[in-house]
Formats: C-alpha cells, sequence, structure tokens
C-alpha cells in the first residue's frame, strides 16, 4: 500500500514541472523567455523519484534539461522563472539562462550547455563530500544526472572508473530517452547493454523500463541507504523515458516523422502524472492541482515584475575576490 | 644566471640558494600544512620521482588522501578538480606535460573559467591546474608545446609562468590562495636553475611585473625560460653599449601593462620575446596593448618588435631545434637593429657559454 501523501507529493512535484514546463512552451512565443529551452514534458517521474528520495543537503548535478530536476530537488520556482526571463532576480541573475539553473543552498550544483561535461564535476563534489563525511560523520550523497547520449561522451567513462576507484558517494542516473536531438540509440549504440557495461567496473546497476515513480523512489531509497551506512560506493541506475516535445523548443515535432508515434502513445499510456492523479481522491487532487496553479502564475508574476540587470552586472563575477 | 632583482633577495633574512623545483616543492609543503582544504593530485605525484622532485615526501608528510595519482583520464581529473573546488577545496591538478591540457579544454573553459560567472558569484573554482612546458632533448612537437595564449584568451581563467625559484614559490603560494582557476605553467629547463628563495612563507602577487635590469636604450619583455634568454642577450648588448631593462610579466593574464609602459615611455623600444608561437599570441596581445595605450594616452608609437617560435611544429633533431627557438645571441641581434636602425649593419655576438640547454639530458 503506497501512502497517500507521499503520492500527494510526487503527483504535485511532477504535476508543477509538467504544468510549468507547458505554459513555458505556450508563452515562449511572446519572447518574454529569451532563452532556449530544453523541456522535460514526459520525463517527469525521473527527476520526481530520484529528488524525492534524497535530503535537502544531498546535490545534484544537471543537464541543461535541468528544469525538472531543478523542481524536484526544491530549487526556487520564483527564481528558475526569472532566470529564464533574463531578469536579475534569476537563480543565476539571469546571466545564465534555462540552460544552467543553480541553487546551491537547497543542492542545485547547477549544469552545463556541454553534454556530460557535469560528469565529472559531480564526481569531483563527491570526492570533496567523502572527505567531509570523514570529519562530520555524515555521508552526502549526489546524484549526476546525464542522458543517454552523455554516456557516448569519454569523460563518462573517466568519471565511472575514477567513482568506482575511490568508492565516491555518488548516484550515476542515465534518463534514456533513445534521442540525442534527432538521432535515435541505435544510430549510435553498437549494443545497448548500458548497464552490464557498467558493471565491470565493480559497480551496482539498476535498470527502469517503465518510468514508474515508486520504483525509481525505492531504488533511490536504498541506493542512498547503503552509501549513508558505508556499504555501497557509485550505484547506477539506468532509467527509460520518453521526450514528448522537441528537443529544444516549445513544440511537438512528431510531425518531423523521425519517431514513431505508437512508441509515444505507450509512453502517454503509462504517464505517470496521469497514474498518480487517479490514485488521489479527488479534494487531495483538486487542492494540489489549485496549488500548482498558484505558484506557476506567482513564479509568472515575479519574473515579469523583476528588474532586467543594470549594465554593471556585465563585469560582476568574471573573477572572485 | 640569476633571473631575480637584488630587492627581492634583499627584502628577506632568510633566503638561501635553491632550486626552482625545490621551491616549489617548499610552496606545497607550506601551503598543505597551513590549510587541510589544499590537495595535490595528478598521474604520477605520488610515485617515487614525484614530478621531477617537486612532489617527493608530500604524501608521507600529508597521507594519500591528499596526494594521489590519477587514471590518466585528464579531461574528467579535471572535471573533478573543478567539482572538488566548487565545493570548497582547493585542488593543485598537476600535468607533466602541457600538451595534455588539450585534453582538458572543455573542463576549464566551459566550466573553470565560468562557472563563478554563470552562476552568479554562488560558486567559486579556487583551482590550481599545473603544467609542465617541455624542451630540448628531442622533446618534439607533442611535448613542447607552449599554449598560454589559448588560456590568456579566456575570461575567467589567471595565467602565470614564473621564470625563477623565487617567483615559483610566491606564485604558487598566491595561486592556491586564489579564489580562482589559475593555470601555473612551469618551464621544464627551469626546474634546475638556483635563485635565492626565503624559507618562510611569502605570496608573490598575481599580475605584477618584474622589472629584471634596468636599462635606458629598448624594453626586452621576455616569458618564461625566454627571460633567461633576454638575460643573455642583455649581456651580449652591454658588449656594444646598448642598455636593455628586461622585464617578466611573470603573469600573463592579467597582463600587467603599467610596468611594461613606463618602461617603454623612457626607451621608446619594445621587443617581446615570447616563449610561444606569435600568432594570436601573448606578444601580440602586450604589442596591441602597448599601440592601444600610446593611442589612449597620446604618446609617442615606440618602435616594436618581437620573437618567439619559428611558425612550425618543433622539430625533435637538435640543429633545427636550435633554429626554432629564439636565444641570447639572436634576441641581441633584433634589438641591436632596433636600437640602431638601418645603419646598424652586421654583428655577431660572440658564442654563449654553456648554458642549461646544453646542460640537459633526457630522456624526461
Amino acid at each position: 500500500m503506497i501512502d497517500q501523501i507521499v503520492t500527494a507529493r510526487l503527483y504535485k512535484s511532477m504535476l508543477l514541472i509538467r504544468r510549468i514546463e507547458l505554459r513555458i512552451a505556450e508563452i515562449y512565443h511572446t519572447d518574454a523567455i529569451k532563452s532556449p529551452v530544453h523541456l522535460s514534458v514526459g520525463q517527469e517521474s525521473i527527476a520526481v523519484g530520484v529528488c524525492d528520495a534524497l535530503e535537502k543537503d544531498d546535490i545534484v548535478s544537471n543537464t541543461y534539461r535541468c528544469h525538472a530536476t531543478y523542481i524536484a530537488k526544491g530549487g526556487d520556482l520564483n527564481s528558475m522563472m526569472a532566470e529564464l526571463y533574463g531578469k536579475e532576480t534569476g537563480c543565476a541573475g539571469g546571466k545564465a539562462g534555462s540552460m544552467h539553473l543553480v541553487d546551491i543552498k537547497n543542492g542545485v550544483m547547477g549544469a552545463s550547455a556541454v553534454v556530460g561535461t557535469t560528469i565529472p564535476v559531480a564526481a569531483g563534489y563527491a570526492l570533496a563530500m567523502q572527505k567531509e563525511a570523514l570529519l562530520t560523520g555524515r555521508r552526502r550523497v549526489i546524484v549526476a544526472l546525464c542522458g543517454d547520449g552523455g554516456t557516448e561522451e569519454g569523460c563518462f567513462y573517466e568519471t565511472i572508473n575514477f567513482a568506482a576507484l575511490k568508492k565516491l558517494p555518488i548516484i550515476f542516473v542515465v534518463e534514456n530517452n533513445r534521442l540525442a536531438i534527432h538521432t535515435p540509440l541505435e544510430k549510435r549504440w553498437a549494443t545497448e547493454r548500458l548497464c552490464e557495461r557498467i558493471e565491470t567496473y565493480g559497480i551496482k546497476t539498476y535498470k527502469i523500463d517503465d518510468a514508474d515513480v515508486f520504483k525509481i523512489r525505492e531504488i533511490m531509497t536504498n541506493a542512498i541507504a547503503a552509501i549513508r551506512e558505508g556499504t555501497s560506493g557509485p550505484i547506477f541506475i539506468e532509467c527509460a523515458t520518453y521526450r514528448w516535445l522537441e528537443h529544444v523548443g516549445p513544440l511537438d515535432d512528431h510531425s518531423d516523422s523521425y519517431r514513431d508515434t505508437a512508441e509515444y502513445q505507450s509512453w502517454k499510456d503509462k504517464d505517470q502524472i496521469t497514474r498518480l492523479a487517479n490514485m488521489l481522491d479527488v479534494e487531495t487532487r483538486t487542492q494540489v492541482e489549485n496549488e500548482v496553479t498558484l505558484l506557476i502564475q506567482d513564479a509568472e508574476k515575479f519574473a515579469e515584475e523583476s528588474s532586467y540587470p543594470a549594465a554593471e552586472e556585465l563585469y560582476t563575477h568574471v573573477y572572485a575576490n | 644566471m640569476f633571473t631575480q632583482t637584488k630587492e627581492d633577495i634583499q627584502q628577506h633574512s632568510n633566503t638561501r640558494l635553491i632550486r626552482y623545483v625545490d621551491a616549489l616543492r617548499e610552496a606545497f609543503e607550506e601551503e598543505m600544512a597551513r590549510d587541510p582544504k589544499v590537495f595535490l593530485f595528478g598521474l604520477d605525484v605520488d610515485d617515487h620521482k614525484g614530478i621531477q622532485g617537486s612532489t617527493v615526501g608530500l604524501k608521507e608528510k600529508f597521507g594519500a588522501d591528499r596526494v594521489f595519482g590519477t587514471p590518466l583520464s585528464e579531461d574528467a581529473m579535471t572535471g573533478v578538480a573543478i567539482g572538488a573546488a566548487m565545493a570548497g577545496l582547493r585542488p593543485i591538478h598537476v600535468h607533466i606535460r602541457m600538451d595534455f591540457m588539450l585534453l582538458c579544454m572543455n573542463q576549464l573553459i566551459n566550466m573553470a573559467a565560468k562557472s563563478h560567472y554563470i552562476y552568479n558569484g554562488q560558486v567559486q573554482v579556487p583551482l590550481v591546474v599545473r603544467t609542465m612546458i617541455g624542451r630540448s632533448w628531442g622533446q618534439g612537437g607533442q611535448h613542447s608545446q607552449a599554449l598560454h595564449s589559448l588560456f590568456m584568451h579566456i575570461p575567467g581563467l589567471k595565467v602565470v609562468a614564473p621564470a625563477n625559484a623565487h617567483d615559483a614559490k610566491g606564485c604558487m603560494i598566491s595561486a592556491i590562495r586564489d579564489n580562482n582557476p589559475v593555470i601555473f605553467i612551469e618551464h621544464r629547463l627551469l626546474y634546475s636553475t638556483e635563485g635565492y628563495v626565503p624559507t618562510e612563507s611569502y605570496a608573490v602577487p598575481l599580475g605584477k611585473a618584474r622589472i629584471l635590469t634596468e636599462g635606458t636604450d629598448i624594453t626586452i619583455v621576455a616569458i618564461s625560460h625566454m627571460v633567461m634568454e633576454a638575460l643573455r642577450a642583455k649581456k651580449h648588448l652591454e658588449a656594444i653599449g646598448i642598455n636593455a631593462e628586461v622585464i617578466d610579466p611573470v603573469t600573463l593574464w592579467p597582463l600587467d601593462m603599467d610596468t611594461i609602459m613606463q618602461s617603454v615611455k623612457k626607451t621608446k623600444r619594445l621587443l617581446v620575446i615570447d616563449n610561444a608561437w606569435l600568432t594570436c599570441g601573448a606578444s601580440s596581445e602586450i604589442l596591441t596593448r602597448a599601440l592601444e595605450i600610446c593611442q589612449e594616452d597620446d604618446i609617442a608609437i615606440p618602435s616594436m618588435s618581437r620573437m618567439g617560435f619559428a611558425p612550425t611544429t618543433c622539430p625533435t633533431t637538435r640543429p633545427l631545434e636550435n633554429l626554432f627557438y629564439p636565444n641570447g645571441r639572436t634576441i641581441a641581434v633584433k634589438a641591436h637593429q632596433m636600437v640602431n636602425g638601418k645603419k646598424a649593419g652586421l654583428w655577431e655576438p660572440a658564442i654563449d657559454a654553456k648554458t642549461e640547454i646544453d646542460a640537459f639530458k633526457g630522456p624526461f
């Protein structure tokens, strides 16, 4: 029996991500958001399943498709929207845009626009956390997210090896949507036995085929517990998923004919947001939906009403003092 | 040959003559003792040879947690250094040859240089990347490159290339304490050169050039190992009555143009000797800045020239390798021509005594 409180919480987080991204898509044509957006619509359950198992002082490191994990980890929603609008109140003062959402105090490490780049950076954080644990006794963990494309970068395997060698407190999560921009996995991978490849480094792996948010959360919870107990180093999780929209931008591009609409339908049929909505009583569901609506309205208003950065901001933070 | 000033030697009470490489080791030892956040890693830093001796004994003193070898994986190891720095540690990442840094460019340029800015000051990247320029004894095209201008180009990075033991220690201490990524360039041929180095800890401020010898006729700005060649040139020039002022920028970015321009205003001649190729290089930057400053401040434009690596890949065979690099004699001839113009005529400086280049024996 799954706890209604947990279900409501996961539902709220996934719905917030879905709705705010669809709102971003809806207003994108107004050009208020002058930043390329890589939307996670359809992939929300991974971010939410992963982040729900983390504590506030644990960390996630992101890809450029980072709205979902930023929100799921507790990143400030107003600051996110303001960042997309290029406003001074944005999470990076308007200097970074959609592809580099950051909220250090809530454990969002940041993200890179260059595929795979944050994977070793996350391992560096993990190294620092491992050293910190020797002093504090508290083992924090970091989750390094990447897509299937990220696993094709050299630094991915370099990092997997180093993390296994040093038994770092890191969980690698691959969001496998089988697309690198428009190029399918079949054209990019010699075999699909990714978990097997990772296991040869001595890393425990998990593969989830249906993006079940509870399953993801449970595997994460157990993985984190093992790391906190000091009985496990890196852990690897591959989650199958499906990108409902185009690679970058607000549109559904299924009419571009490079994708299988039957596959799309199969993923819509197992959509975790619809699934969890049906698990909640009407009252709870309505309450959650109203809360989400308000959060989004507030974020949009906050972004619109905030100011653009002053001219002198161009030169702040080029170098640290 | 001492590539440091009398004032630097005199301002400390306890100095002794030690090698560049040992001065570096002292900097690591002092900073690691001072700050537990400092750690040093890279291929072979903890082996029996310890990066030409620069890291010998550190693992024994500070433990394998703070001094450790790594898989090669230069790309990911740079990312690891950046992540650790963002998380509050102060890593020193070591490359035995600068050529391998080409494998790290994504991390250095996209992450190290930009994170403080992109995250609007929420993180800092206090990282030192030690990197060694090889030369001589046939190091060849992929073991001798000096790529400092690539890093000078990128806002967010600092680039330092000390040319003597005193500055090696003092700049390393500054680099470790700096809250930015610092590319710390060491020249293999400087490792065995000796200088007067204080026993105590001291910081040489980054972004400050050094006037090594004062002169009135021409300003020679020389980078890294070329400082030694420029000082040899100065001696040759003295023999024919030309008095050269030799300046070591020490830090290549941020560049101390004030010191250079003060000298140029006096000498009216500026010769830049880079330890690298010329095109889009440090010499291009220094000469361009000099020209801009002259125009902005309405100063008469000085006579300007530059020398550096031949625009070829570095060959291994000694006769061609010798032609590839500027040396004290070729620099002296160029300076002579700049000072005396077309009437300079042919002049051949005396043959140099045996240099650190001749003394170097391989294989590494």
